[in-house]
């Protein structure tokens, strides 16, 4: 009794439990990995390993198993659309990707987009100027840049209903117009598709080089994002020519969204350069994922420069906006302009110059 | 009702662009259009085989299920035929197709192709069997006159098998069984499903 209470012996019973126990988790990793090492220096069994690596392989179930996965071989057929790929295993994968995740969450996306929209609005309302229209206006957008957004606009809108078509359509069309109907109009719809895209390529492009200058982020943007761009509420973040969320539009929209589109679009719209069909499948998926995003992103866009805000599609149809407007909205760019020289005009001296050039070449002889 | 299968049966083909030439003789296939194609693996190499490759009719057919028009449908023989009347030339089908077998007539910028053509199983199309359009359109409609594809027909070697599925299951398991060696259906489960 009075060993076992000894504390020099319980001491040492302690320790002796202790190290027991390390010794059987380090032992019980250990040992059995000393297999590997055997297996590894074990010169009998290194060049058994080699023997049956060399055997493993049957010539004939590589074959197959090539073929299986996509290899090629050799056919003396000639077409342009003759392949020599014994299976090829893209197609399936893009089917599902396309009849499944890309239509369904796809759908979902720009519907939701269209929902959100109108709860802002309802919510919201319009964003009116702040004390109303001065009746002075400004440049805000010359001519031949109204001409190339509205050009870039109209055939995007154009290229998002024939491409949504051909995506959407069989789900959607088909019950509405039967399979001879919208069969027709997809023969149109598709056309359209593949001859208007490279001339709005030609649009984005212009646009990405023309604009670019006024869409480079700089500190006024950080602080314009702070306050949320003032979308909600009755603050006024200072923003250029451009405000953080419209360089938002520019770089992610037009930029990057623009980029991907045009490229994979030109895969798709020109197979004569020989391209294989997995290549195409693969460019299908990635343009119109980036085309439904750009889609949504797009009424956005359409939303704040109509409906959203008084006063600012005027900037893209006449080219002219109120200053309290741009006070309001573009308040560096509005002081940038007058320290410029820039003579803000009345509406009445406008409606004048119009009548004035009207009467004008009225006036004029013809020659 | 039978269900429709091709067979390639490797062992068996040697490769001589029969079934190739009697496709486009029977249902006078424009240049470059090619319902049927013979492919050789391990050209000139010892262990050299050749398979027919074909439209296989598959069972859920990829072609049909991408297409945007929904040009395609099965038969109750089970064989994949499509209505090029409502084909637009998109090349969806082409893309999803495993065995490369849609055709088209062109292939030039701005996507534009031309209707699809594709091996019918020598069943036509959806006009009225024997008429003027179906012949132009789809080529010659042998099922409907209870005769099986011209390219299986054609086979010296009986290599390619065109049947109903089980018969022509059969067969090629008889064989398989007299010769020895291990069966190779090719293509029958990426075509007819993973218990084909």
């Amino acid at each position: 009794m009075s060993s076992s209470n000894d504390p020099i012996r319980r001491q040492r019973r302690w320790r002796a439990t202790f190290w027991s126990v390390i010794a059987i988790i380090v032992l019980s990793m250990a040992l059995p990995s000393l297999g590997y090492v055997l297996a590894q220096t074990s010169g009998a069994y290194g060049e058994q390993r080699a023997f049956t690596e060399d055997r493993a392989t049957n010539p004939r179930s590589d074959m197959w198993r090539d073929a299986r996965e996509g290899g090629g071989g050799f056919t003396t057929q000639t077409g342009p659309y003759v392949t020599n790929t014994m299976i090829s295993n893209v197609g399936e994968n893009w089917r599902q990707i396309r009849m499944g995740p890309l239509i369904t969450y796809g759908g979902w996306l720009l519907i939701g987009c269209v929902i959100a929209i109108a709860l802002f609005f309802a919510l919201t309302g319009r964003k009116r100027i702040e004390g109303g229209r001065s009746g002075m206006t400004v440049v805000r957008w010359r001519g031949y840049e109204r001409f190339l957004h509205w050009f870039t606009a109209i055939s995007f809108i154009i290229l998002a209903i024939t491409g949504l078509s051909l995506l959407f359509g069989r789900h959607v069309l088909i019950p509405i117009f039967g399979h001879q109907g919208f069969a027709a109009y997809a023969q149109v719809a598709m056309n359209v598709h593949n001859f208007l895209g490279p001339a709005f390529s030609v649009g984005v492009l212009a646009m990405i080089v023309l604009w670019m200058k006024h869409n480079i982020p700089n500190r006024t943007d950080v602080e314009w994002f702070k306050q949320g761009g003032g979308i909600v509420g009755k603050k006024h973040p200072s923003a250029g020519k451009m405000n953080g969320g419209e360089k938002v539009w520019f770089w992610l929209g037009v930029f990057a969204l623009g980029l991907i589109t045009i490229v994979t679009g030109f895969v798709l719209d020109f197979p004569n350069f020989g391209q294989t069909r997995e290549t195409m499948a693969i460019a299908q998926t990635v343009h119109a994922i980036a085309a439904l995003l750009w889609i949504g992103f797009f009424f956005g866009h359409a939303y704040i420069g109509t409906l959203g805000t008084q006063g600012a599609l005027e900037g893209m149809t006449r080219g002219r906006v109120d200053t309290n407007w741009a006070k309001q909205h573009h308040d560096l760019w509005y002081e940038e302009l007058i320290a410029n020289g820039e003579q803000p005009v009345s509406e009445e001296e406008l409606k004048r110059r119009k009548e004035g050039q009207g009467a004008g070449t009225a006036g004029q002889p013809s020659h | 009702m039978a269900r429709m299968k091709f067979l390639c049966d490797a062992e068996r083909c040697i490769e001589c662009q029969a079934c190739v030439t009697a496709c486009k003789n029977e249902h006078e296939v424009p240049w470059g259009v090619n319902r049927r194609r013979v492919i050789v693996m391990n050209d000139g190499r010892p262990g050299e085989k050749s398979v027919s490759v074909a439209c296989m009719h598959c069972t859920d057919a990829p072609c049909a299920a991408v297409c945007p028009v929904d040009c395609f449908y099965t038969t109750a023989d089970g064989i994949v035929l499509h209505d090029k009347d409502l084909c637009i030339g998109c090349g969806y089908c082409f893309y999803a197709c495993p065995f490369g077998a849609p055709q088209y007539p062109q292939q030039t910028a701005f996507g534009v192709r031309g209707k699809m053509d594709k091996c019918t199983f020598c069943a036509g199309g959806p006009e009225t069997a024997h008429s003027q359009a179906e012949l132009t359109k789809y080529g010659t409609n042998r099922v409907a006159e209870g005769k099986l594809p011209l390219c299986a027909e054609m086979c010296a070697t009986k290599a390619l098998l065109a049947g109903d599925g089980d018969i022509v299951a059969d067969i090629f398991r008889k064989r398989v069984m007299r010769r020895g060696g291990r069966p190779q259906t090719w293509g029958w489960q990426a075509a007819y499903g993973q218990d084909a």
